[in-house]
């Protein structure tokens, strides 16, 4: 698949902070593109810089092989982290405002069936609960038929259901073709969205490829995971050199039969004993040697 | 582009008209404020009496008594032709020339009746004589003076907060941010938050206007056409004046300091209260660099003398010089984020 949009070399400093420190990658048409990392990672800025509401001290951001102008804002989707409404309009006045930027769009009653508006299309913006306002603001990122869209950290603060929902609503608008780029600290939802990730630390791109080619470059064995109350954090780091986290001993191994044979010997519980195959969680674990929702 | 343009200036006017209590405000205060100044004041100046006094040699020793009056402000004018109109409009009770011993009196002043007495005492024994010159004119009550400050001070309130405000909460919140992320330029979104700006000050005022006249008999000499272009252009340089303020800041502390540093200043030195008449010659100078001055002045020339454009275009003419560069400026230095 063509490139779509290109990123060479990207350097952005605050002060003594270098936030993005020469980044490149190239994002292929009609992909899922994600960026991975923790807070302060850098990858919020890297993506305001792709989307040009930053600009890079150096570096170049080619879009179909041309610098970022009109034709990319023609052509570009946006949904921030956070975004502010104007208030005391509407739903439907706001994406009126909005439709009449753009040459090219969507008719906001197709927008409303496909991300459910039309509950709340005549309400006041200041009145949408959380799940509402990131429907509106894809519906709102969507509106100009966008070749490439950008989402940032797209279900932060959603329960979990409105966060299945969107990434139903992303996984549709990947199939109609656009190209995506994504940045999350949700695992699951890089895995279950993304076509190729980046992983970035402290300004810079740790690891890209492929999820799967990325597990399977970096692991060969699975993790055995027992709750923490079954096993006690002395004898889980002495004798398997486990890792304790969220409520469990996590158990590194190529050998499970082994691995369960020893953990019988000592007499430990099995009955919540669970074995699965390493994640970008754990690849993260690895190559940082931090939690990704630190 | 202009789709873009109409589409903010749309939504920006719906969120004014339906924040009611903004809404409210800005019609009702300067109502509330023209009754209270009008009715309240008008029967107290503290200011008894004024005399306008030409320069020339040491005046001669009747000449000096009179001057050494007390409770009489003495104001000096540089020349009598062009202050003739103050004594005509009671704006000055008397006009005096030491050096020719001659005065300029409207005789339907009460104040200028009395001040005239004096000066005749003064020159009672001195052998001297004095040329009396009169003048007629209507004079203007302090409710027709101050109504055109009153309605320049609300444009300069509305078009400083009304749009610097709301550019800085817009980058606060991040709603400039979402805008600058379409097509949408810098120009044109400016260009946006000045029409709508704009034209919801005329209309207000206009409201404003017609509802005072229905309850208020004040002076309006001049034409209803050139009155609007003053209010106009002061609207839009003040405007103008609210955009380079809100060009770059992203806190609504800052800018209310700074819209405060702006506007008290225009407040009491742009004559919009009391007459500069005799305030410091440095004070006077300083007001005419403030764009409320110009508005003010140029609304009593056609309000109560009847001027025309071209009588004020000194004053449009600074208004539109400056309000290009202000906005030259403000699109200039203007940041989303």
């Amino acid at each position: 698949m063509p490139v779509i949009l290109q990123v060479s070399n990207l350097v952005k400093r605050f002060g003594p902070l270098t936030a993005v420190d020469d980044v490149s990658f190239e994002i292929h048409e009609s992909s899922c593109f994600g960026l991975l990392g923790p807070n302060g990672a850098g990858k919020t800025t890297t993506i305001e810089m792709m989307e040009g509401i930053k600009l890079p001290d150096t570096g170049e951001i080619l879009y179909q092989g041309a610098e970022l102008g009109q034709q990319f804002r023609n052509e570009a989707g946006i949904m921030f982290q956070t975004t502010a409404l104007q208030e005391f309009i509407t739903v439907r006045e706001i994406m009126v405002q909005f439709s009449r930027f753009y040459p090219h769009t969507t008719s906001i009653d197709e927008l409303a069936d496909r991300y459910e508006l039309h509950e709340f299309l005549n309400q006041d913006t200041r009145k949408l609960s959380g799940g509402q306002k990131q429907r509106l603001l894809l519906a709102m990122a969507l509106i100009n038929k966008p070749r490439i869209l950008f989402l940032d950290e797209p279900t932060t603060g959603l329960d979990p259901q409105s966060r299945r929902n969107l990434w139903k609503q992303v996984q549709e608008v990947k199939e109609r073709g656009a190209t995506i780029l994504l940045t999350t600290h949700y695992m699951e939802e890089a895995y279950e969205l993304c076509d190729e990730i980046a992983i970035m630390d402290h300004g810079r791109i740790i690891a890209h490829d492929a999820p799967d080619a990325l597990l399977a470059a970096h692991f060969d064995d699975v993790v055995v995971q027992i709750h923490a109350a079954d096993i006690p954090s002395e004898v889980g780091e002495r004798e398997f050199d486990a890792i304790y986290r969220n409520g469990n001993a996590h158990i590194v191994t190529g050998d499970v039969n082994k691995t369960v044979e020893r953990l019988l010997h000592l007499n430990i519980p099995l009955d919540r004993l669970r074995i699965r195959a390493r994640d970008l969680e754990d690849l993260f674990l690895e190559l940082t040697g931090k939690e990704l929702r630190a | 582009m202009w789709n873009r343009i109409y589409a903010l200036f749309v939504a920006r006017n719906l969120e004014f008209v339906r924040d009611r209590s903004a809404l409210a405000w800005s019609v009702l205060l300067p109502i509330l404020i023209i009754f209270v100044f009008a009715y309240a004041f008008t029967e107290d100046n503290p200011e008894k009496f004024k005399v306008g006094l030409l320069p020339g040699s040491e005046p001669a020793t009747a000449a000096a008594t009179f001057v050494d009056t007390r409770y009489i402000r003495f104001i000096e004018f540089d020349e009598a032709p062009g202050n003739l109109h103050k004594v005509e409009r009671h704006q000055v009770d008397l006009l005096f020339d030491p050096a020719t011993n001659r005065y300029w009196i409207n005789q339907t002043s009460p104040n200028g009746y009395i001040v005239e007495k004096l000066l005749v005492a003064a020159y009672a024994d001195s052998g001297e004589s004095l040329q009396k010159i009169l003048v007629e004119g209507d004079e203007i009550r302090y409710i027709d003076w101050v109504i055109p400050g009153v309605i320049a001070m609300n444009i300069m309130w509305g078009a400083l907060f009304g749009i610097g405000y709301v550019i800085v909460r817009y980058r606060k919140f991040g709603v400039l941010k979402r805008l600058s992320a379409t097509p949408v330029t810098a120009v044109e979104f400016l260009c946006a938050q000045i029409l709508s700006r704009l034209w919801l000050m005329v209309a207000v005022n206009v409201v404003i206007f017609i509802g005072m006249d229905l309850f208020v008999d004040f002076r309006m000499h001049g034409s209803y056409l050139d009155l609007l272009l003053v209010f106009t252009l002061g609207s839009i340089n003040l405007i103008c004046c609210g955009l380079v303020v809100a060009a770059r800041i992203s806190s609504e502390e800052v800018a209310n300091g700074v819209l405060n540093l702006f506007s008290w200043p225009m407040m009491f030195l742009s004559g919009v209260w009391f007459s500069l008449e005799g305030a410091h010659p440095w004070m006077q100078k300083f007001a005419l660099l403030l764009p409320l001055t110009h508005v003010t002045d140029a609304a009593r020339e056609v309000m109560i003398d009847g001027a025309g454009i071209v009588e004020v275009s000194d004053h449009m003419l600074v208004l539109g010089i400056s309000s290009v560069i202000l906005l030259f400026i403000g699109a200039r230095i203007f940041q989303w984020e």
